[in-house]
């Protein structure tokens, strides 16, 4: 399944905030959006999970997901979004509870996407308990427990200190090498867009517009930290995004 | 670094405090030691029997209704209007509370009348009750529905506005139904502050019910300390409102141990 975004435009009130937006996102391939504050890509990934609507465009959706998708568009978000009332297994058995799936049939998927992210020993425990690290692997657990066709992630290491970051990364990489989801990663970190990204989109400071798109053809699972063409692409990047980044800080700073 | 001609002296703490700390037995003890120095106070004569009996001529009086047998008919009859009053007050409440939280034409239609009617003292209402619902018990429960139900309303709205948004936006990423937005999400979220709610509204409870059988009343605790006022019969007095007292007190605890029970994801 592919997802095409179609001159997608929104305004808040007055405020302008994506204008234009053409996107196309290809089934199997990770499509990673970097932008200054505020430029709207969590609005954009909103738009493009269906939670708000555009002003004008079109999210399209061309082809049908898998028939074994029970959620094929889901998110992972920033703060986790777990329920502190419930453990790590009743977080999971929520999003499967409104499929009819209950007991037997819900146990073996919950046994197997926290096998998956390395929880198993941690079923019981309520999110209170858990490290940051591990709260978002249970809301990847979740999210591979209604088997997205696209997962949606917004900045979702940003919560987290550099090396749990790291070690997120790796679990992410090796994720999506074995079961190759669509994914948009909504990130600020340009090392994460370059090691993740098999298209990385700039968008421009409010209102969003795409400055550019940037291809990495380097297969992600050969990506290696501190690889010289990596670092070249990181580089390229920043400097699109310099002068954004501190045109938007003095937009601020004038109100 | 360190230069020898300075020195050196330890950097002076300035943190600490601003914590309360359980101290268990403190309670209690400032408890009994204040009921002997009144007993001392009265056996002595420093304190005049007519300003306020001795602790134990209230015990007598409480020993005279437990071996009468009238305490627990006293206390059977209120708490009888208690639990009716309070249960459905609170049944309604949450119920209300709920659709103010989830629908936005019945927030903007009833919350101001909510508002409106919460801070009146429910017991200027009394004579409406008595011509409303007669002298019967009916009129009795109607006061304490209606004390403790604006309370509730009010405690559960404000609960369920404050659940983070950002979880019911996951429900809905999930393709959660509404209801079950509702039952997992808004309802568990909303539950601290529904408990808060209660324990409040227990209070009130309890506080209406000596108004309530102020209404031709001749059992309850609220009566027989109304009788006893009017008698001044001041040992007695004070001996049903301790009765008060220790109710509220096991309400509250057990509040407290239902919210130990139910929000136990919090520790
Ligand atoms: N529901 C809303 N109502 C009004 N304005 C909004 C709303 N959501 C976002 N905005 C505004 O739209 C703009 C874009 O917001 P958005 O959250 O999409 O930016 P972002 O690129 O994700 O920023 P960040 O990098 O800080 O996460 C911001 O100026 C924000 O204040
Ligand atoms: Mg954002």
């Amino acid at each position: 399944m592919d997802l095409h975004l179609e001159s997608i435009t929104h305004r808040y009130g007055d405020l302008l905030v994506l204008e234009g937006i053409d996107l196309e996102i290809k089934s199997g391939q990770i499509v990673c959006v970097i932008g200054p504050s505020g430029c709207g890509k969590s609005t954009l990934l909103r738009f493009i999970g269906g939670l708000e609507q555009p002003d004008s465009g079109n999210v399209l959706q061309l082809g049908d997901p898998p028939a074994d998708s029970l959620n094929p568009l889901t998110y992972i978000f920033q703060d986790f979004a777990l329920l502190p009332w419930r453990t790590v297994e009743g977080n999971v058995s929520l999003v499967l509870e409104d499929h009819g799936l209950g007991g037997a049939a819900a146990a073996r998927i919950i046994e197997d996407v926290l096998a998956r992210t390395k929880l198993s020993d941690f079923k019981k425990a309520f999110p209170k308990q858990l490290s940051g690290g591990m709260k978002q692997r249970v809301a990847i657990a979740r999210a591979l427990a209604v088997k997205p066709a696209v997962m949606l992630m917004d900045e979702p290491l940003s919560g987290l200190d550099a090396q749990t970051r790291e070690l997120l990364m790796d679990d992410l990489i090796g994720l999506w090498t074995r079961e190759r989801i669509t994914v948009v990663y909504v990130t600020h970190n340009l090392n994460e867009a370059v090691r993740l990204g098999h298209k990385i989109v700039v968008l421009s400071r409010r209102p969003g517009r795409i400055r550019e798109i940037i291809e990495i053809d380097t297969p992600i699972e050969q990506r290696t930290r501190g690889d010289a063409a990596l670092e070249e692409k990181q580089v390229l990047l920043w400097n699109l995004l310099r002068d954004e980044a501190v045109a938007a800080d003095m937009e601020l700073a004038s109100g | 670094m360190a230069d020898p001609t300075t020195h050196a002296r330890p950097v002076e703490f300035r943190g600490g405090g601003f914590s309360p700390k359980p101290i268990r037995a403190l309670g209690p003890v400032v408890f009994v030691v204040l009921i002997v120095l009144w007993e001392i106070g009265s056996q002595t004569g420093v304190i005049s029997a007519l300003v306020l009996p001795a602790p134990s001529e209230a015990l007598a009086a409480l020993r005279d209704l437990w071996v009468s047998g009238e305490l627990w008919l006293h206390l059977g009859a209120s708490l009888q209007r208690l639990s009716l009053g309070w249960t459905i007050g609170s049944v309604l409440g949450i119920t209300l509370g709920l659709c103010i939280g989830l629908f936005s034409t019945v927030r903007a239609g009833v919350a101001p009348l909510v508002s409106a009617i919460f801070p009146i003292p429910k017991i200027a209402l009394l004579p409406l009750f008595i011509i409303w619902f007669g002298i019967g018990e009916e009129s009795k429960v109607a006061l304490i529905l209606f004390g403790t139900f604006f309370p509730t309303v009010i405690f559960t709205y404000g609960g369920i506005d404050n659940v983070d948004r950002g979880l019911i936006r996951m429900g809905q990423s999930f393709g959660l139904s509404w209801f079950s937005i509702v039952r997992k999400i808004i309802l568990p979220g909303a539950l601290p502050a529904i408990l808060s709610g209660m324990r409040i509204s227990s209070a009130i409870a309890i506080i209406l019910i000596v108004a309530a059988e102020l209404i031709a009343a001749e059992k309850g605790i609220g009566a027989y300390v109304q009788i006893a006022g009017s008698l001044f019969a001041t040992d007695q007095l004070i001996a049903g409102v301790s009765i008060l007292s220790v109710l509220g007190l096991t309400v509250s605890w057990l509040i407290g141990r239902a919210e130990r029970f139910l929000l136990r994801w919090r520790n």
